[in-house]
């Protein structure tokens, strides 16, 4: 009525995305590939001491030809066993749920965490690891999300429920032996992983 | 509490598919992406005691029997969000190859020399004003195999977490005036009205004087919702 714009905003414009290319190694992931250069994060995110259920969450990363892709960098963020997530005030001391790999030194391209399942953090939800896949000839990051296979509460959760029914077994983790998780990510196919827009 | 972000702005972003970046055809995903509306999550939180104030000098955290090779440079700006807010106490890691173009990376076959004393690798915490500053020097160009005689121009690799997990960015930083950004097609795979928020500007400001030259490079992360006002008409 006033004739104005919809929207009226002064945003400067966000950086655009690039990829993070072949060498990232030495730089994001230093200490995994044997570079003399400490580590912001790592695969080993939880040990004995840490309270909660310890497991390992294991995959590859395949690309559209069914070949595992031995240059990608996996992220994963999650809540600690209780659902709580760390914050920079107060850090579980001996848990940040925070832990960072590369997929190019298990082989087959491989990527590895050893973390705990996380619990509950927002009611409603099913327990799941947050995870941002990035590689060579990817030019914009992939959020995707774990569930854990049998889980009863992934019934009643609101993300997987906007996933169409015949896409979510792409987002479950499935037990392979006991405390280990199995999770391929596929970048494309007919078991493309669900990606995110968050 | 963390408020809700604004979205990503994919009309400045690049695609997953790029015919003119071979290596994403196998690897970009080719389902629409899926949105997730109103969650909020903080971003990681990750060593920050492992990150030593010499980080920030590449010119210095390599060395092992002298000086690097090549032209210091100082690169610097600020992280920002959308709305022009600093964003402070955030990460910022980048990695990049030497001055003749080479990094250190064991995968990296192209043959230019290795310098002893440089190891391409820096990371800092921006300060109160979203400001980061690092000492390095400046990357050579590389050859890559895209294409035919196809070279990377002179970048920097950046990644960055901003306040929100939806923040994160990984991306490169580029040189005014270098002739092989119009033919790079990862610097092509952004829409041409944003490629020249991944350029850098030369500053005789930050330059230092008889040291090194300057170059500043503001990075924007995706801001939160309460500073878009909206009438609706
Ligand atoms: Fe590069």
């Amino acid at each position: 009525m006033s004739g104005q714009d919809s929207t009226v905003t002064q945003l400067l414009g966000q950086t655009p995305s690039q990829t993070v290319g072949p060498f990232f190694a030495y730089g994001l992931t230093p200490q995994q590939y044997g570079y003399d250069w400490v580590s912001i994060a790592g695969g080993d995110m939880a040990d004995e001491a840490t309270p909660g259920d310890r497991i390992t969450l294991e995959g590859q990363v395949f690309d559209g030809a069914g070949k595992p892709i031995a240059d990608a960098m996996i992220e994963i963020w999650q809540a600690d066993g209780t659902g709580a997530f760390a914050t920079e005030q107060g850090r579980n001391t001996r848990f940040t749920g925070f832990g960072r790999v590369g997929t190019g030194m298990l082989g087959d391209g491989l990527f590895r965490f050893t973390t705990v399942k996380p619990g509950v953090s927002v009611a409603g939800e099913a327990p799941h690891i947050n995870i941002i896949v990035t590689m060579r000839g990817l030019l914009m990051h992939a959020f995707t999300r774990v569930y854990f296979d049998g889980d009863a509460r992934n019934d009643m959760d609101p993300v997987l429920a906007q996933v169409p029914p015949e896409r979510r077994g792409t987002l479950l983790a499935r037990k392979t032996s006991p405390g280990t998780w199995r999770f391929d990510i596929h970048m494309q196919g007919d078991a493309e992983t669900v990606f995110f827009d968050l | 509490m963390v408020k809700l972000l604004n979205p990503r702005d994919f009309s400045s972003q690049p695609g997953y598919l790029d015919s003119g970046y071979r290596s994403t055809a196998l690897r970009g995903p080719t389902k629409p992406l899926i949105p997730i509306r109103g969650v909020s999550l903080a971003a990681p939180v990750y060593g920050h005691d492992r990150i030593a104030p010499g980080d920030a000098d590449l010119t210095v955290n390599g060395r092992k029997e002298g000086e690097p090779q090549g032209e210091r440079i100082i690169v610097t700006g600020r992280v920002l969000d959308e709305n022009g807010r600093p964003l402070a106490n955030t990460l910022v890691e980048i990695w990049q190859a030497n001055a003749a173009g080479r990094y250190i990376h064991v995968v990296d076959q192209h043959a230019a020399p290795l310098d002893p004393n440089f190891f391409g690798g820096g990371r800092c915490v921006t300060d109160e004003q979203g400001r980061y500053r690092f000492l390095t020097i400046k990357p050579g160009a590389y050859p890559w195999g895209n294409h035919f005689n196809a070279w990377r121009p002179n970048h920097i690799h950046f990644s960055l977490f901003g306040h929100q997990f939806g923040q994160r960015l990984v991306t490169q930083m580029y040189f005014p005036g270098d002739p092989l950004l119009l033919l790079d097609p990862i610097y092509l795979g952004v829409p041409a009205k944003s490629r020249e928020r991944m350029v850098a500007q030369f500053s005789i400001d930050v330059t230092e004087e008889g040291y090194a030259l300057g170059y500043v490079f503001d990075i924007v992360l995706r801001g939160e919702n309460a500073a878009i006002w909206e009438t609706h008409g």
